[in-house]
């Protein structure tokens, strides 16, 4: 019988380690970089979807694009457990307080990504009934543009969401300019 | 679908029996395209809703909304969309009023659905509904301070600051 032939398969990749001391046994780093790599690569986002930047994502997300590899497999509908949330389409002046209460009901440490033209600044639609830009109502950390994104994108987006997350200082949450921020937005 | 002249047909009967039953109320009827459009006096349009849904089998109200022309003498109005199922026939009712006479009869009485329909006349343009149960803003936030689909009412967002005014040629 012949030996069956191998087939090569790429190796998964691993998360790189943070700098540190490594000898026998050991490994040894900051505490700050070994949670920020855990958050980063274990984002839970919250799908806010309102139009069709939603779509958009739904097509990120699915296999062809595959968010999972970022360590998102798991979307969360529920804002108390998830700590990323996406808001994908336009957002009416009468959905703005309820993304608002969405965003309060989020657990810190806490990241927003604003998806499209018009969840960054109204888009298209000028009116008097829709929100010009969600950061009038809660801080946004990363903004993509366009009508809609393209996968890439949304993926470059979460891919600074993830840097955000890795390299956030242990403290940021309890500085006095992000208390700062979210008093300007009447978040206490 | 039924053919021109037998819509025509069907035109001309609603037609006859409308201004036999309300006459002088009646302040016109137009016919625009196939479609014909009753403009009634505005004490009488509930009579005349009530009279085309029971005697003449419009038992559908497909739609209702407000109407505003600004510069015109009877500013502000409200168009009936009826639909008869059984003969296939459609008409319209369109009812107008001044500004400072903005009540109408509710037609919650005759059909369940003009509820939502009136509360967006009201939420829009501000026509109120005499018998209405729940006349209420539908669409735009309960606290909103005007009628924005007034023709005066501007409808850019007023709170944008970056737009410069000499780029939209103003």
């Amino acid at each position: 019988m012949s030996e069956q032939r191998g087939i090569e398969r790429p190796r998964p990749t691993i998360v790189k380690a943070p700098e540190g001391h490594s000898g026998e046994g050991f490994f040894a780093t900051r505490v700050d970089q070994a949670i920020g790599l855990a958050r980063a690569n274990s984002l839970w986002p919250l799908p806010f979807a309102t139009s069709c930047c939603g779509i958009e994502f739904m097509s990120t997300m699915s296999s062809h694009y595959d968010l999972s590899r970022f360590g998102m497999e798991r979307l969360s509908f529920s804002p108390r457990q998830s700590d990323l949330l996406m808001v994908m389409g336009t957002i009416a002046k009468k959905m703005a307080p309820v993304l608002r209460d969405v965003y309060m009901q989020m657990a810190e440490p806490k990241w927003v990504l604003s998806m499209g033209a018009c969840a960054c600044t109204g888009g298209i639609f000028d009116s008097y009934s829709v929100l010009q830009g969600i950061d009038r109502v809660i801080p946004v950390d990363v903004y993509i543009p366009g009508c809609p994104p393209r996968p890439e994108q949304v993926i470059d987006g979460i891919l600074r969401i993830q840097e955000l997350a890795r390299n956030e200082s242990l403290r940021r949450r309890y500085s006095k300019e992000y208390q700062d921020l979210l008093t300007k937005y009447a978040i206490d | 679908m039924p053919g021109f002249a037998v819509k025509a047909e069907r035109d001309q009967q609603v037609k006859d029996r409308v201004s036999a039953a309300f006459g002088e109320r009646i302040s016109g009827m137009e016919q625009e395209r196939d479609l014909l459009c009753i403009q009634v006096r505005k004490e009488a349009l509930h009579d005349l809703l009530r009279n085309l849904r029971d005697e003449l089998g419009f038992h559908f109200l497909t739609t209702c909304c407000g109407m505003h022309f600004p510069g015109e003498a009877q500013e502000f109005g409200l168009v009936y969309h009826l639909h008869n199922m059984r003969a296939g026939h459609r008409i319209r009712v369109k009812c107008r009023t001044t500004a400072n006479d903005l009540e109408f009869q509710t037609a919650t009485d005759l059909w369940a659905t003009a509820n939502w329909m009136e509360r967006e006349a009201w939420d829009f343009f501000g026509i109120k509904f005499k018998g209405h149960p729940n006349l209420k803003r539908i669409l735009n936030m309960e606290d909103f301070p005007a009628f924005p689909m007034r023709k005066d009412y501007p409808l850019e967002d007023p709170t944008r600051q970056d737009k410069d005014d000499r780029f939209f040629g103003r």
